[in-house]
């Protein structure tokens, strides 16, 4: 039922604009993989491609391990869920739902059945004779997923259609297309570039910069361990700091600062390149005094309050802004603007990496 | 109207439905009324108008059922009357090339909406534009000139072998209306290409391309999600077509036969020639009966509103 | 695939403009041929008598400036009236307006020979003889229509609190009109008033039976093409047609170069913005 996918070696040209470049990925069977990047990265492309609405220009893709060259979109087992969800408007939900099966020409019992039956998977019995028109937000997101698995598809592929949902609802599909593609085990490939989506709902996650897939990994491994400048700043907040890698040992590096010298785990394959320190906000920690290592004295600056956590602006003595996330533990004190503070962060989680992206 | 006199208080108000007024009575309403009101007294000399032969009578639309003639259909005698026979040809033949530009223009619309890049799509809409700027009688003046016995069209043909001897296309190989079939064709295609073009190229293109990967064919991805989406510009452009052809007197007088006959043709006559301006306003008012009929029978059929035909 | 049926396409497009204007260079073509039957062949030589003995018909001068006289008064009585009517239906809904605006499209359906005899009627009957002026006002009455479609689509997007806005400044009602919704309508009015006056030129038959004994350009066509045919109608239309294509091209042109213009202006505030960031960086 679910299959692979490969991207070998893939690159697409449009003239001489270069959208995804050289791009190798081997997506599992039953997986929830999930392309992240910025608009205009190559993450539309690759779908496309890999759906059949675009020929790669180098490479090859594979589903299933079948060479998909030459395969036309409604020859491939692919089903889109599009951005804006491209619901036939002139359709009820059972005809829409149904399209896949009635173009096969299967016979219209046995389409309605399917798609009622499908209409209960994604948690919306009852809807069948609705219009398009007539359905929510979140309603028409379910039909269109239950249009997309009626052609039993191997590879699901979506272009970010939580995106025009509101926040609450948008969480709680998250929920829910992770809970379809459990029962289901169709493999999905989602494409997104908000990363709370991707991180919450992917097996894997590949982050792509300027048509280059950066970093594929586990969500928790792209978050903690980012290979470069471009990673960790995309997927999450990052503190930087500028410098030079000095002595290493046991995988850390003293790291001179014109604010001072720090200790971080060095990334591997830094070899000379322009590197920076990375420390995300909650890895900060206010104090009154600094501490044995890693301590910048500051002038607190704006004070966020979120609710669940509080974000602290600050300035170092030596010019570089920095921001901590403080949690709101409900009874803490929150410092003055102005106040003079250390911030410091531990070792083992501040990181020196490469300061650009691959390109 | 409140909001109107709100805006822009009682003068311009004032004005904005005075102007409006003149439009729909002067223009539109009173002579309708007229048409009407005359097509129902005698055609008489001018000393007996208001006298007492001047009464209302039927007699205007009984010269439509006068002078039965034999003629046949699919084979089948019949007859039926002369004036009877030439609205009904006119109808059908109407039909026909609506039918004919709807096919010749649905590839293009899609074609120009859909396929073409947008940076040649201004410039191929321009030159659709420049024979339609040509006027009407110069349209069917052309193919006049080609379907001559001794035009190009013959001598090309013979040229390439094609046919041995010339043929009189003007007379009809078909049918009697064969060659103003071809001149209406030619006129009035473009009436149907706008309108579609216009209603495909709002379709969102994932329509298409969600039909595609769910697995329909091109066909059926035509039938199932741009012909209903194109439903509108289709109605639009069927109702222009044929209203125009029906109505057509230009085309029907330049690439006439010998046995054809065209409504217009008729009323023309009356009005201009016999002068029976009553008789004319009678098969005025048959024109006006068919116009709604078929504008009614497409919205019905197409289950569109009178703006969405008359975009 | 789609390759190929990109190229379906574009053979279809090529074919289809081949259709659209070999007719016309057939007709024009036979405009020089020295042949007493308008035709392309056989062809007897070429010659520039038809332009000659064209230029030397007075008929077609008169009905020259006739067609332009009547497009003239058409385009400025079709134009107010067109605006006014959208202006008062897109201020009324329900049932009146779905009457108003039947009303006011009925005539862009009806056949031309009919609206043309209800005008001759209708005038007849309060003692006003046939003539141009009838032409003008039977055009009138479906040419208006037009005007009025193209400013109520203009005024959908239209938004009234400007005028709000306007008469909450102090501006009078007459001011709110030339200020705020005539500029907003202004190409809306531009388009209608050209589209009136193609319209009126390339009218026929509301003119043929209201026109009384006077001539526009069409009829002219007509009878000519009615009765003896001689090639001087091809010259006619060969000139009609080279007008046309010559302002074809210049619009086109123009449309190139406003086009690239508006490229230039984008490449240049990219520059800028490029330049901008790196200033800041």
């Amino acid at each position: 039922m679910s299959a692979g996918v490969e991207l070998d070696d893939v690159s697409c040209d449009f003239g001489r604009f270069r959208a995804v470049d050289h791009v190798n990925v081997s997506i599992r069977p039953g997986e929830f993989f999930s392309f992240l990047g910025p608009s205009g990265c190559g993450k539309t492309t690759i779908l496309r491609m890999i759906s059949g609405f675009q020929e790669p220009s180098e490479g090859a893709i594979r589903i299933g391990g079948k060479d998909m060259r030459g395969q036309r979109a409604n020859q491939r087992p692919t089903a889109l869920i599009f951005q804006n969800l491209a619901l036939f408007p002139l359709m009820p939900v059972w005809e829409n739902i149904a399209f896949g099966l009635e173009v096969r020409g299967e016979d219209k019992v046995r389409r309605r059945a399917r798609a009622e039956e499908l209409l209960r998977l994604v948690d919306l019995p009852g809807a069948a004779d609705k219009m398009i028109g007539q359905l929510s937000g979140g309603q028409k997101q379910r039909v269109a997923i239950a249009r997309a698995l009626a052609v039993e598809p191997s590879v699901m592929l979506l272009d970010e259609p939580l995106s025009a949902l509101d926040l609450k609802l948008r969480q709680h599909m998250r929920a829910e297309l992770r809970g379809i593609q459990k029962r289901t085990g169709v493999t999905f490939i989602y494409i997104t570039h908000d990363q709370g989506e991707a991180l919450a709902m992917s097996d894997r996650v590949g982050v792509m910069s300027q048509g280059r897939l950066q970093q594929v990994a586990d969500p928790r491994e792209i978050y903690n361990n980012p290979v470069n400048g471009f990673v960790a700043g995309f997927v999450g907040e990052m503190n930087r700091l500028t410098g030079e890698v000095g002595q290493v040992a046991n995988g850390h590096a003293v790291f001179g600062t014109p604010h001072g010298t720090f200790r971080a785990r060095l990334a591997p394959g830094v070899n000379g390149a322009p590197v920076k320190l990375y420390v995300r906000p909650e890895h900060m920690v206010l104090s009154q005094d600094g501490g044995s290592e890693n301590s910048v004295p500051v002038t607190i600056g704006d004070i966020a309050f979120e609710g669940n956590f509080i974000t602290v602006s600050a300035t170092a003595d030596t010019g570089a802004d920095l921001t901590a996330e403080v949690r709101n533990d409900g009874i803490g004190k929150l410092p003055d603007r102005g106040a003079k503070l250390f911030m410091h962060f531990d070792a083992d989680r501040a990181i020196i990496l490469p300061d650009e992206s691959k390109a | 109207m409140q909001d109107l006199l709100r805006r822009y208080g009682a003068t311009l108000t004032g004005a904005f439905v005075v102007l409006t007024a003149f439009w729909l009575l002067a223009l539109v309403i009173l002579p309708n009324v007229t048409l009407f009101e005359s097509s129902f007294r005698y055609y008489l000399p001018v000393v007996d108008i208001g006298g007492p032969k001047d009464v209302y009578t039927l007699a205007n639309y009984q010269k439509f059922i006068n002078n039965p003639v034999e003629t046949s259909f699919l084979g089948i005698p019949f007859t039926m009357p002369i004036h009877m026979i030439t609205f009904f040809n006119t109808v059908i033949f109407s039909a026909i090339v609506t039918v004919i530009t709807f096919v010749l223009s649905y590839p293009l619309a899609y074609y120009l909406a859909k396929m073409v890049s947008p940076a040649s799509l201004p410039t191929l809409i321009l030159l659709l534009f420049i024979p339609l700027w040509v006027s009407e009688a110069l349209r069917a003046f052309a193919w006049y000139i080609i379907l001559t016995f001794n035009g190009p069209l013959n001598s090309s043909l013979v040229g390439l072998g094609l046919l041995d001897s010339p043929i009189r296309w003007q007379n009809g190989v078909v049918t009697a209306y064969d060659a103003i079939v071809i001149g209406l064709v030619y006129t009035y295609v473009l009436f149907m290409v706008f309108p579609i073009y216009g209603s495909i190229q709002s379709l969102d293109r994932n329509q298409i391309e969600a039909a595609e990967d769910l697995g329909a064919k091109w066909w059926q991805t035509h039938w199932r999600v741009v012909l209903p989406h194109a439903k509108p510009g289709i109605a639009s452009g069927c109702v222009m077509v044929f209203m125009l052809s029906a109505g057509s007197l230009l085309v029907p007088t330049v690439l006439p036969s010998t046995r054809s006959n065209w409504f217009t043709q008729t009323i023309q006559v009356l009005m201009l020639e016999s002068q029976d301006w009553n008789s004319g306003a009678a098969y005025s008012f048959l024109y006006i009966l068919l116009c709604t009929v078929v504008v009614t029978l497409v919205m019905w059929l197409f289950k569109v509103k009178l703006s969405d035909i008359a975009k | 695939m789609h390759r190929k049926r990109n190229l379906l396409g574009h053979l279809y497009m090529g074919a289809f403009l081949f259709y659209l204007f070999v007719p016309l260079a057939i007709m024009g073509g036979a405009a020089f041929n020295d042949s007493r039957l308008p035709s392309v062949y056989p062809w007897k030589g070429w010659t520039g008598r038809w332009f000659a003995e064209l230029f030397a018909d007075q008929v077609m001068w008169t009905s020259f400036i006739n067609t332009i006289l009547v497009a003239l008064a058409v385009v400025a009585l079709a134009v107010p009236l067109g605006t006014a009517g959208a202006i008062l239906i897109n201020s009324i809904s329900g049932k009146v307006r779905g009457a108003l605006y039947g009303l006011m499209v009925a005539p862009i359906l009806m056949p031309g020979a009919v609206i043309g005899i209800s005008t001759l009627l209708f005038w007849n009957h309060a003692n006003v003889p046939p003539g141009l002026h009838l032409s003008v006002f039977g055009q009138v009455s479906y040419i208006a229509a037009f005007v009025m479609l193209l400013v109520l689509a203009r005024l959908q997007s239209f938004d009234p609190a400007l005028e709000e806005a306007a008469l909450d400044l102090g501006a009078s009602h007459g001011q709110v009109l030339r200020r705020i919704l005539l500029p907003h309508l202004a190409p809306a009015l531009g388009a209608g008033a050209a589209i009136a006056f193609f319209q009126s030129i390339e009218n026929f038959n509301v003119t043929l039976f209201t026109r009384g004994t006077s001539n526009t350009l069409t009829v002219y066509v007509f009878s000519k093409v009615r009765s003896g045919i001689t090639p001087t109608i091809n010259a006619l239309a060969l000139i009609l047609i080279s007008v046309t294509i010559v302002c074809a091209i210049w619009y086109e042109i123009a449309r190139r170069r406003a086009e690239r213009r508006a490229l230039l202006l984008e490449r240049t505030a990219t520059l800028e913005s490029a330049a901008m960031l790196e200033s800041a960086a």
